[in-house]
């Protein structure tokens, strides 16, 4: 394993607790890596060793070359956004951005220059003589990201950096933080809980659990490759049954799902389970639904909500599970009887797992 | 991140505070069992045997139960008048009801004599007005002690208790009214258990500070015993042993209540996070009420100045002048004159300046030092540090003075002693001491409430500790400084306890002087100290609040 910034078998226990297990990474030069997680996931931990904030019991950090595990973060120069900000409430923004600057011993008109430029990246030129708290949220977070780069860090770290803003500011945001950073072209590593930011920022995601990485891809493999049911079920919308696994055949592998028998694609990099009893995980695109008939599996739609132009059907099989299934909005009304079929169209989308989950 | 000068600076700290706080008290303990020839119960037999000892420890323990119910019942309508109606002039007098504050112990003792003392301006007033050729009561014993305390310490419970309201939830209120509670079950089962923490910290602030109060007792006291006089009287008759012993109870008495107070809160439960806004304070609409309310309260207010007005007017005095009228028939500033011109009387003003000034310096400068070193670490060492920062505030300021005059008498370097007693430097030690827990209550409380990625964020910028400190650390805790050092320096300004015991003539503060000059009769410049001690702790007061919240 070889890239820009390396992070090797990595591991950290607070009070004896596994926060980080073995976690290894390597990012190029310029990639943005989203680290995605539930919350106790081990990925801000990762996030934190990275920064030097704490340091790891086992495992090495390596940028270009250099082992920074032992650097202190004063000298690791890697900018970091904050998830709270922290920028300093007693400085104005000029002052905010001028102080890794400072640091880095640059005054003068250079000083000058280069926090204009900085503010001018994150578009909040004429900025620099306000007050923190007169600012937005919104502006608040570019402030902080026009900080963090100033001083033309190795790499940047940003720890959920829209949580803290409105739903409605958030994808204008996300926009121009993956604008910013790709005309900057630095090696970042975002961490959050949102698959939807983890996908629109990152050129890779890495998913975590339990202080685990359980898979690292391009959102493309994420999605159409899950490694396990627990990517699966986190990245994207998806239901899950029981099922059995009958064996391969021509489309793929042959599976027994409430008494009828369905072939479904055997996504490319899943592995396929053992034949016997086994869950189904399905998107909700890769269902249609049929008038009732034997080929089928017959449900009932218990409700139904819009999603853009189309509308998500919950339908409760007769055998007792319930999947959802994307549609056209007008196609049933709720509490019709429908048959449940894979979709023509989609080809995967729907995944099997060994029964244990794991 | 810089582990190991932390760990060292943190483990010098914690010697430091264990040489200062921790030790002297230890050899306070020792002393007690040692006579001189070697381990003995001698003492503590000879404390046990005296029955004035049980009646000094008995007369603490009541009087500062009866102060936090006088102070109480004096303080918490007053918060809840002043928090829950919106009066006429409420502002200025929500103020003026908090001002025995600026009144450092020694001068509202002095006061307290001036007004209601044999030949006080009250007393005289009421001998004149019935008709009476002795002075209508004396003030002396339990009863003025009381009156002192009740005055001075209500203060706690009223500051306490309106910040808990201001800052109670209006909802709450509103929730209790939609489920149907009436004012009476609102109160007993919202109210009250919300601000059952305010409650215990006045109670448990009121009753230390009765049970260490010196000057009234001392003043007052008369025959009455409590234990601070009572240390001070054995030492003074060179009773080294008994007076460890007598100390010793002191202390213990202290930490009994301590612990009894504390699990008491604790049991209450911590209050929740609060959100929402303060109920809106009710407005007085009608006429007669609004005049009522005004009229008592600009009575009450009357009350509770006339101690700080009748020391202006005392010190305005001539000496000798005043004698049998209800007022005095001459004025003059010449007691201020004196107070400034005469070197013997300049002293102390200048002692008292320079010995609070180094001692709160330095008191802020170790709560500082500790506040960075361990607010934010957990661990045994942290809150060894934050235990001896607290333990001087949870014993008597009498024991403090006995414990280092102890432990700073005797030429030992080998053991951490030295002799400082009868050097300048005793006092502002002393001072540094007992100002520990105020300057480092304040100063942890701030360090605490910064968000800690500042500390990161200066770090990945590339801001080494000192540069964090001076840019980031110390602008924003400014607040916190400010209200540390303000406390710090008008407690030690006004301190009459630790001097009395430790003071030489070289560095006898403000409140010997007083002393002296009271018992030679010159009242004007007594009173002209006082209103000086007075004017300086309100001025410092005033700072600190302003830059405290305007940041």
């Amino acid at each position: 394993m070889s890239g820009f910034l390396e992070l090797e078998g990595l591991v950290k226990r607070f009070d004896g607790v596994l926060a980080v297990d073995q976690v290894s990474l390597a990012m190029e030069r310029g990639e943005l890596l989203a680290l995605l997680g539930p919350s106790g996931s081990g990925k801000t931990t990762t996030l934190r060793l990275l920064a030097g904030f704490d340091t790891p019991d086992q495992g090495r950090v390596v940028v270009a070359g250099e082992d920074v595990t032992a650097v202190a973060p004063v000298s690791r120069r890697f900018g970091m956004v904050f998830q709270h900000y922290a920028l300093f409430p007693h400085l104005d923004v000029r002052a905010n951005v001028a102080f890794g600057l400072e640091s880095l011993g640059v005054h003068g008109p250079e000083l000058d220059r280069r926090i204009e430029r900085a503010l001018t990246l994150v578009d909040l030129a004429g900025f620099g003589p306000r007050h923190i708290a007169q600012l937005s949220g919104g502006q608040q977070q570019r402030v902080a990201l026009a900080r963090a780069l100033a001083p033309e860090p190795r790499v940047l770290l940003l720890d959920e950096p829209l949580s803290n803003l409105d739903p409605t500011l958030r994808e204008r945001t996300r926009r121009e933080i993956r604008e910013v950073i790709h005309r900057v072209g630095i090696t970042t590593m975002l961490v959050t809980h949102e698959q939807d930011e983890a996908f629109e920022l990152g050129d890779r995601v890495a998913v975590m659990r339990g202080g685990h990485l359980e898979q690292v891809g391009t959102p493309d493999e994420l999605y159409g490759a899950p490694a396990n049911a627990f990517v699966a079920g986190f990245v994207g919308r998806s239901s899950t049954a029981p099922i059995t696994v009958l064996g391969p055949s021509a489309r793929g592998v042959r599976i027994r799902f409430e008494g009828v028998e369905w072939d479904v694609d055997a996504a490319a990099g899943t592995p396929i389970p053992p034949a016997g009893p086994a869950v189904m995980l399905v998107r909700p695109e890769a269902l249609r639904l049929t008038p009732p008939d034997s080929a089928a599996i017959p449900a009932t739609i218990t409700a139904r909500r819009f999603v853009g132009p189309s509308a998500v059907f919950t339908a409760r099989t007769d055998g007792g599970s319930v999947l959802e299934v994307i549609a056209p909005p007008q196609s049933v009304p709720a509490g019709a009887r429908v048959g449940l079929m894979p979709s023509r169209r989609v080809g995967g989308g729907i995944h099997l797992f060994p029964q244990d989950g794991a | 991140m810089n582990r190991p000068p932390v760990r060292l600076g943190a483990s010098l700290l914690l010697v430091v505070l264990l040489w200062l706080v921790a030790y002297p008290l230890v050899l306070v303990l020792l002393e007690g069992v040692r006579g001189p020839s070697g381990w003995t119960l001698a003492y503590i037999r000879e404390f046990l045997a005296r029955p004035t000892e049980w009646e000094a420890l008995w007369g603490s323990l009541w009087i500062s139960v009866v102060s936090v119910g006088l102070a109480g019942a004096i303080g918490i309508p007053l918060a809840f008048l002043f928090a829950r109606y919106d009066l006429p002039g409420g502002r200025v007098l929500g103020g003026l009801v908090a001002l025995p504050a600026v009144l450092p112990p020694l001068v509202g003792v002095l006061a307290f004599l001036f007004l209601y003392g044999e030949t006080g301006f009250v007393s005289l007033l009421v001998q004149r007005v019935l008709g009476l050729t002795d002075p209508p009561w004396r003030l002396q014993g339990a009863g003025a002690i009381l009156l002192v305390h009740a005055y001075s310490m209500y203060v706690y419970f009223y500051l306490f208790v309106r910040a808990a309201l201001q800052s109670f939830d209006g909802s709450l209120l509103e929730a209790a009214a939609s489920l149907g509670a009436g004012r009476w079950r609102t109160l007993r089962l919202v109210i009250l258990p919300q601000l059952r923490p305010a409650l215990g910290g006045a109670a448990l602030l009121t009753f230390m500070t009765s049970l260490a109060s010196f000057s009234a007792p001392y003043i007052f006291g008369g025959g009455f015993r409590v234990m601070p006089t009572q240390i001070v009287a054995t030492r003074l008759n060179g009773d080294d042993g008994l007076a460890m012993v007598e100390t010793l109870s002191l202390t213990l008495l202290a930490l009994i209540a301590l612990w009894i107070f504390r699990s008491g809160v604790r049991a209450a439960g911590e209050a929740t996070g609060r959100k929402g806004a303060a109920p809106a304070r009710v407005p007085v609409r009608h006429p007669a009420a609004r005049l009522a309310v005004a009229v008592a309260g600009w009575g009450l207010a009357t009350v509770l100045l006339l101690p700080h007005l009748t020391l202006l007017l005392v010190s305005l005095v001539p000496v000798g002048t005043w004698t049998i009228e209800p007022l005095p028939p001459a004025y003059t500033l010449r007691n201020y004159l004196t107070l400034l011109q005469d070197p013997v009387r300049a002293k102390p003003l200048a002692n008292s300046l320079w010995l609070a000034t180094a001692a709160t310096g330095a008191a802020v400068a170790i709560a500082l030092a500790s506040a960075v070193t361990s607010a934010r670490r957990s661990g045994r060492e942290a809150r060894a540090i934050e235990t001896l920062l607290a333990l001087p505030w949870a014993v008597p300021g009498t024991v403090f003075a006995i414990a280092l005059a102890t432990a700073f008498s005797v030429h030992a370097p080998w053991v951490g002693r030295v002799i400082l007693v009868g050097t300048i430097w005793i006092l502002p030690l002393a001072y540094l001491v007992r100002n520990l827990p105020i300057t480092s209550r304040a100063i942890l409380a701030g360090v605490r409430a910064l968000d800690p990625s500042l500390d990161e964020a200066a770090a990945t910028l590339g801001a080494g500790r000192t540069r964090t400190l001076r840019r980031i650390t110390l602008p924003l805790l400014r607040p916190a400084l400010l209200a540390g050092a303000s406390l710090a320096f008008v407690t030690a300004l006004g301190d009459f306890v630790t001097s009395i015991m430790l003071y030489t003539y070289d560095t006898r503060p403000i409140s010997l002087e007083i002393l002296s000059s009271l018992r030679q009769a010159d009242v004007g410049v007594a009173a002209a100290y006082g209103v000086v001690l007075m004017l300086v702790s309100a001025a410092v007061f005033a700072v600190g609040a302003d830059r405290g919240s305007g940041g």
